[in-house]
Formats: structure tokens, C-alpha cells, sequence
């Protein structure tokens, strides 16, 4: 399944990129983009999985960015 | 002279009080936080404090002010775990410029980077919301007809398809469907770029997101909110970002090699000399310079926000691009491969020339074809009365000398033609087939392109010939593709080898393909994307889907309304108008040029401040520039990209 998030107070444009890198490596995520100028996440998972992931990744953004929310 | 940027920014300030009041609250007080501190920090240089004790307590009141938050970041990213981070880095950096007694430098270094991390916020949020206003073509409501006649504003979301809405004069078409009553004109160029009224009545489709002229109109709604054309471009414009280009990537991974390695050498460069010269404190400051100059954003910030402003100024124009990744692959491509028809060519048959025996006029057979033909649908039965109406004759259909009265027992067959009697005579008019077929002797010789052939009374008496003629502007497209240094420009088409050989002359295009199926032109798509940089095909989106796909760009053309050209292409021209890709393919290679003057400009600076840093011959002033001064030029060009207004002059000129 692929899904799309807005994202609010990404803030900088290389903890975009870390946390894209990060999302990539989470267990079940197919591929993943964050997108400074768009500020959305796009994210394609394991369908079954789909909630658990996301809640891995809101715990790695949250580390590389601590403001940045996901708009779930 | 080191004051003189602050000077200039309160200036501004003072100067512009409506323009700090449209700032966000997180703005307004990063710049009061960036004045203040600069304040004092000018108020302190004129105070004998000396170099004690008391001096460093003076100093780090405007160190504070400027950077508690940066301070309070660093360790709360350390924490989790984010050594490498920027505020990391500043904070280090700064303090160690505090603990060898450099406090003026250190505030200024602090004050320095939070104005260049304000600017960074404020032009990404302008770049955003220009690209956002540009995008504001759908409408908030749709007014629905209710059963009992009434309306209703409902979200254009929630209506279905099938539901009438009315639309009134000025507003914004709501959603995609077809006129039912009311005459007016619609103005695309929210969608297109061009300000090109276009006139409706009943019966004619309506896109969403044009603007309707003077008119009240009603529409049946033909598609549901969320697939209107409106929805589709704003969601293929959103969601652009995803296909990241390949400079984009390679900046981003340098930037993962990159600051852990100048924190390293900033480490080494700590440690090392000063065991064999001992001159400890000297050797530290160059490494606090290293530190300044790791910091990774302003590299990474230029390029996507380059290709944001490209793929946003390229909308301006009508030119829809799917990603970073497809103005790339345009920039780059060396082979333009186009579809004829519909594509270079109107789509549609015009009139060319009418042929007659001797003792008939042209003028009597080009009246015969549009009378027997005055009820037929086909497009070549239009174009033969767009033809006959062109040179001041009307079709009349009723009164003494209506066609009513004229024209009998009518008989249509389709793909031949139309037999019928004419003022007494039977007529046929239609292709060579059907006039044998009535049993007239037609004189041999195929045209090019199609033909009507006319006789009465199973006579011959001349045929209309049609052709289907290049667009107004394909000619100068193709120029204007060679100039921009597109050499290999090739035509691909299904049609026959003779008017696949006019349409390549007359358009000046030297290499042309004919009779190709379609999986023929797919595999001459894979053939020609062999070529260096690339192969660009543009179609018109009908049948040339896989096509599109298989290139390594697809160029859809004249999108308004075809669904399957929007799913399979990359670069989407609003418009049906070939030059559109001229101008697409400059817009593509200007980003790019952006994208690399950024790269190579930050790299650079970087680079030679590191050096010079390491021979001891920059200041920490010099290493924060390096940081946030080449991040603002960064950003400055890369805006840039945003204007596109010489394009959309060039595009607008031509016909």
C-alpha cells in the first residue's frame, strides 16, 4: 500500500534526507521519499503491517527531527 | 564594515513593518532574536571591558539571545542519537570560540547563522507558497442543481458524476463535464499559460479550472470531483517531489559522506600539528573553522529547491512535470522523436484543393460534396462544408432553396460515403469505392492524403481534395528545438510513406519513420533511446501510451481531458501546441544550468575555505559565510528557476 503524509515543521532540508535514508531501513518499507519542498512523505509498506510501521517511523523521524509531525 | 549586514537588515525591518507582520510567529522572533542580539552586540564593542571575566559575561548575554534554541537542539539531538547535527556543530564551534577568548566572534558566528537559518525559512516558504498560489486553480464550491431546481454549494469533492451544476460568469469551472445550455467563454489559462479564450456552447466539453467569461452556464457533470482534471494536476504538481532527481541524490549522499568526514579532519587537524608545533590554541580555532564549514544544509537545500522552482515555473506555462528525475532526463535528451499526427499535425482534414472535369467549376463540385454531405457527421464531411462556408456559402437547410427542398432520398454508408438525389440528379459523393461501386468510371491516380470523389447522373465530375496539415507553429517548434541543441529530431507515424515524407519536408525534419504499427513505434522508441542523453517522445496520448513509457521521457500533448496520457507520461503539455516543448526543454536545461551552478558553487567556496582554513589563513567570519552566505546565493539563484516569464513571452508570440 502507498500512502501520503503532510508533513509540518520539516525544517531542514538534510533531516529530510536523513529521515528518508532511516525510513528506507525500517523492517516492511518498500520504498520511501520525504519531500523538503513538499513537506510530504510518501511511503509504500506491507499492507498488513501498515499501522505498526508507521509507528516506527514517526519514533525515527522523531529522533532525527523532534519538531517534524506527521499528519496522520 | 563586519556590522554592515545587520545595519541593513534593521534598516529593512524599520522600513517594512507589513512585511515583518506576514512572517510566521517562529519568524518574528528569530529576527527580533537575530536584531537584539545584534544590537548588543554592537553596544559592546564600545565598552572598555577588556578580557576578563566580566567581558565573557557580557558577551554571552547576546550569545544567548541568539542561540539558546541552537544550544538546547544540540543536546537534544545528541540525545537521540544525532551526533553530525548542524546545531550540533554551530554549538561547538561557538563555544570553543568562546573558551579561547573570542567572544565578539563567537556571537557574531551565532547571530551570523540563525539570520542565514531565518533567510533559508523564509525563501523556502515563499518559493512554497508562490508555486501554491500558482496552483490555485480549484475551486472551493460547485453549485448543484437540485431537483426541485434549486442550488445548492456543495465541495466539488462530494458531486457526482451525472449531476447538472450551473456555473456563473467569472467563477472558476468546478468540474470536468458538458455544456447543456448557455453560451460563453472560458479563458484556460490557468491550465495552459496562455490567455486564449475559448468559446462554448451547448454540447461542448468544459474542463475544470478555467475561469468562464460572461456567460451563465449549465453542465452535466462528467466525471466525479476527485478525477476532474483540476484534481489530477494538482495532485501530479504535489506529489512531483517523489521522483527525485539524480543530482538531488548525489547530493544528498554527499552530504551523508561529507560532514562526518570534516568533523573527522576537524579532529585530526585539533591533534596532530600541535603535537609537533605545540601551538595548541592556534590549531584548535582552525578546527572550530572546520566545524562551521561541515555543516551540511546549504548544499543540500539548493537542489531540490531548483527543481521545485523549475517543475513550479514550468507549470506556469502549461507544462506539467512529474518530477526532479523527468526535467533531467529533458534537459538531457539528444533525440526528439514526435508522433505526426495530432501531434505536429491539426489531427483533422482540411481542404486543400478541388479537382473538376472540364465544363465544371471547382466551386459546383465543392457544392455537391457539401450538400450530400450536409448531414453527416464524419470529420471529413466537416471539413468538406468548413470548406464550402470558407469561401462565403452557407449550407442552408430549410426555406424554397433550403437543402430541405433540394436534397432526397439520403443514404449514408458508412466509411463510403452519401448517396442521394440533388435538384433531380443522383448524386454520389464519396470515396473512389463508392463511386464504382454506383457504377461511375473514375479516372485513375491516388492523391496524397484523402479524397472526395463527386458525380451525377454516374458521371465523374471532380473530387475535394483534403490533407491533414501541420499545426501553425510546428515549423518554428522544430527550429526552435535545434537551436536549443536538440539535433536529432525524428518523425514517427503510422501513416503512409508519402505523407509521412511531406510532413517531415515541409516541417524541416530530415528522418522520418512511416507505417509504423504501434508496437512498431515502441520498439523504434527503445531503439532510438540507445542514442546519447536519451530519447523525448512526444504524442498526443491517444494510442501511443506504451510509447510514452517506454522513452525515457513521454511527452503527452494537448492533455486537457485524456486520462491515459497524464497516467503514462512524464512531461504533460497542457496544450496542444508543439512549440510547448521548446520552451519545456529550455525551462529543463535552465534548471539544470541552476542546479549545477549550485553544486559546483557551493563545493567550491566549501572547499577553499577548508583549505584556507586549514593553512590558517580564514577566520570563523569567512567559514560562516562559507556555510550561510552560500546558502543564501544557493537559495537566491535557485529562485531563479521560478521565472519563467521570457518563456511564456516567447510562447505567446507565436501563433
Amino acid at each position: 500500500m502507498k500512502k501520503r503524509y503532510q508533513l509540518t515543521d520539516l525544517d531542514c532540508a538534510n533531516c529530510a534526507a536523513k529521515m528518508e535514508a532511516a525510513i528506507k531501513k525500517i523492517d516492511g518499507v518498500k520504498d520511501a521519499t520525504v519531500s523538503f519542498m513538499a513537506q510530504k512523505l510518501t511511503i509504500e509498506a506491507d499492507d498488513a503491517r501498515f499501522e505498526e510501521i508507521m509507528d516506527q517511523v514517526q519514533a525515527v523521524c522523531r529522533k532525527v527531527e523532534p519538531e517534524c509531525v506527521i499528519n496522520r | 564594515m563586519r556590522h554592515q549586514p545587520l545595519t541593513l537588515l534593521k534598516k529593512a525591518a524599520r522600513s517594512a513593518p507589513g512585511w515583518f507582520r506576514s512572517l510566521s510567529r517562529k519568524q518574528q522572533s528569530r529576527v527580533g532574536r537575530v536584531l537584539l542580539a545584534a544590537a548588543v552586540l554592537l553596544l559592546l564593542q564600545f565598552l572598555p571591558l577588556g578580557t576578563g571575566v566580566l567581558s565573557a559575561l557580557c558577551y554571552l548575554v547576546p550569545y544567548l539571545i541568539a542561540g539558546w534554541d541552537v544550544l538546547s537542539k544540540a543536546v537534544r539531538n545528541i540525545r537521540n542519537g544525532q551526533v553530525f547535527d548542524e546545531n550540533f556543530l554551530m554549538s561547538i564551534a561557538t563555544i570553543g570560540a568562546f573558551a579561547t577568548g573570542q567572544y565578539a566572534e563567537a556571537v557574531f558566528v551565532m547571530v551570523f547563522y540563525q539570520t542565514g537559518e531565518w533567510f533559508q525559512d523564509y525563501a523556502v516558504g515563499r518559493s512554497r507558497q508562490s508555486i501554491a498560489e500558482l496552483m490555485d486553480i480549484r475551486p472551493d464550491t460547485a453549485n448543484v442543481e437540485q431537483p426541485d431546481g434549486s442550488l445548492e454549494e456543495m465541495d466539488p469533492e462530494d458531486v457526482e458524476a451525472g449531476s447538472v451544476i450551473v456555473v456563473r460568469p467569472g467563477e472558476r469551472v468546478p468540474l470536468d463535464g458538458t455544456v447543456l445550455a448557455g453560451e460563453s467563454s472560458l479563458d484556460t489559462a490557468a491550465l495552459t499559460g496562455e490567455a486564449l479564450p475559448r468559446d462554448v456552447g451547448p454540447g461542448d466539453p468544459v474542463i475544470s479550472g478555467c475561469v468562464n467569461g460572461s456567460g451563465l452556464l449549465r453542465v452535466r457533470v462528467s466525471r466525479p470531483g476527485g478525477e476532474s482534471t483540476v484534481a489530477r494536476i494538482l495532485e501530479l504538481v504535489e506529489n512531483a517531489g517523489e521522483k527525485k532527481a539524480s543530482s538531488e541524490q548525489f547530493i544528498t549522499r554527499f552530504a551523508r559522506y561529507y560532514t562526518p568526514c570534516v568533523v573527522a579532519a576537524a579532529a585530526l587537524l585539533a591533534l596532530i600539528p600541535p603535537i609537533m608545533t605545540g601551538n595548541w590554541g592556534e590549531w584548535f580555532h582552525r578546527a572550530l573553522i572546520f566545524l562551521v564549514v561541515s555543516c551540511p544544509c546549504a548544499l543540500v537545500i539548493s537542489v531540490p529547491l531548483s527543481f521545485f522552482g523549475g517543475i513550479g515555473g514550468a507549470s506556469r506555462c502549461g507544462i506539467l512535470v512529474k518530477g526532479g528525475v523527468c526535467l533531467e532526463a529533458l534537459a538531457k535528451a539528444g533525440t526528439v522523436a514526435f508522433d505526426k499526427t495530432g501531434t505536429l499535425t491539426r489531427g483533422q482534414f482540411t481542404v486543400t484543393d478541388v479537382e473538376a472535369v472540364t465544363g465544371f467549376s471547382p466551386e459546383a463540385v465543392l457544392e455537391i460534396a457539401a450538400l450530400a454531405e450536409a448531414y453527416s457527421s464524419h470529420p471529413i464531411a466537416q471539413s468538406v462544408r468548413n470548406a464550402y462556408e470558407a469561401r462565403g456559402l452557407v449550407v442552408r437547410l430549410s426555406g424554397r432553396k433550403g437543402l430541405a427542398a433540394r436534397i432526397k432520398d439520403v443514404e449514408e454508408t458508412a466509411g463510403f460515403g452519401v448517396r442521394a438525389m440533388l435538384d433531380g440528379r443522383e448524386i454520389c459523393v464519396g470515396s473512389r469505392r463508392l463511386l464504382e461501386r454506383c457504377g461511375v468510371s473514375v479516372p485513375p491516380g491516388e492523391p496524397e492524403g484523402a479524397a472526395v470523389y463527386v458525380a451525377a447522373n454516374r458521371t465523374y465530375l471532380g473530387r475535394v481534395l483534403l490533407k491533414d496539415l501541420p499545426k501553425p507553429d510546428a515549423k518554428a517548434a522544430i527550429e526552435d528545438l535545434r537551436r536549443s541543441g536538440v539535433a536529432h529530431i525524428v518523425l514517427l507515424t503510422g501513416d503512409g510513406k508519402s505523407s509521412a515524407a511531406e510532413t517531415a519536408a515541409d516541417l524541416g525534419i530530415h528522418e522520418y519513420y512511416a507505417e509504423l504499427l504501434p508496437e512498431d513505434k515502441a520498439a523504434m522508441a527503445e531503439k532510438l533511446s540507445q542514442d546519447a542523453g536519451g530519447l523525448c517522445f512526444v504524442g498526443d496520448g491517444i494510442n501511443d501510451a506504451p510509447v510514452l513509457a517506454r522513452a525515457d521521457v513521454g511527452v503527452a500533448m494537448g492533455a486537457l481531458g485524456s486520462d491515459a496520457a497524464i497516467e503514462a507520461a512524464d512531461v504533460v503539455l497542457m496544450d496542444d501546441r508543439p512549440s510547448k516543448l521548446a520552451t519545456a526543454v529550455r525551462i529543463a536545461r535552465k534548471t539544470m544550468g541552476i542546479v549545477r551552478q549550485n553544486v559546483a558553487f557551493s563545493l567550491a567556496v566549501k572547499a577553499g575555505v577548508l583549505i584556507l582554513g586549514a593553512a590558517g589563513l580564514a577566520s570563523m567570519w569567512l567559514a560562516v559565510f562559507a556555510d550561510v552566505g552560500v546558502a543564501f546565493l544557493a537559495i537566491l539563484n535557485a529562485m531563479r528557476c521560478l521565472r519563467v516569464e521570457e518563456f511564456r513571452d516567447d510562447a505567446s508570440t507565436q501563433p
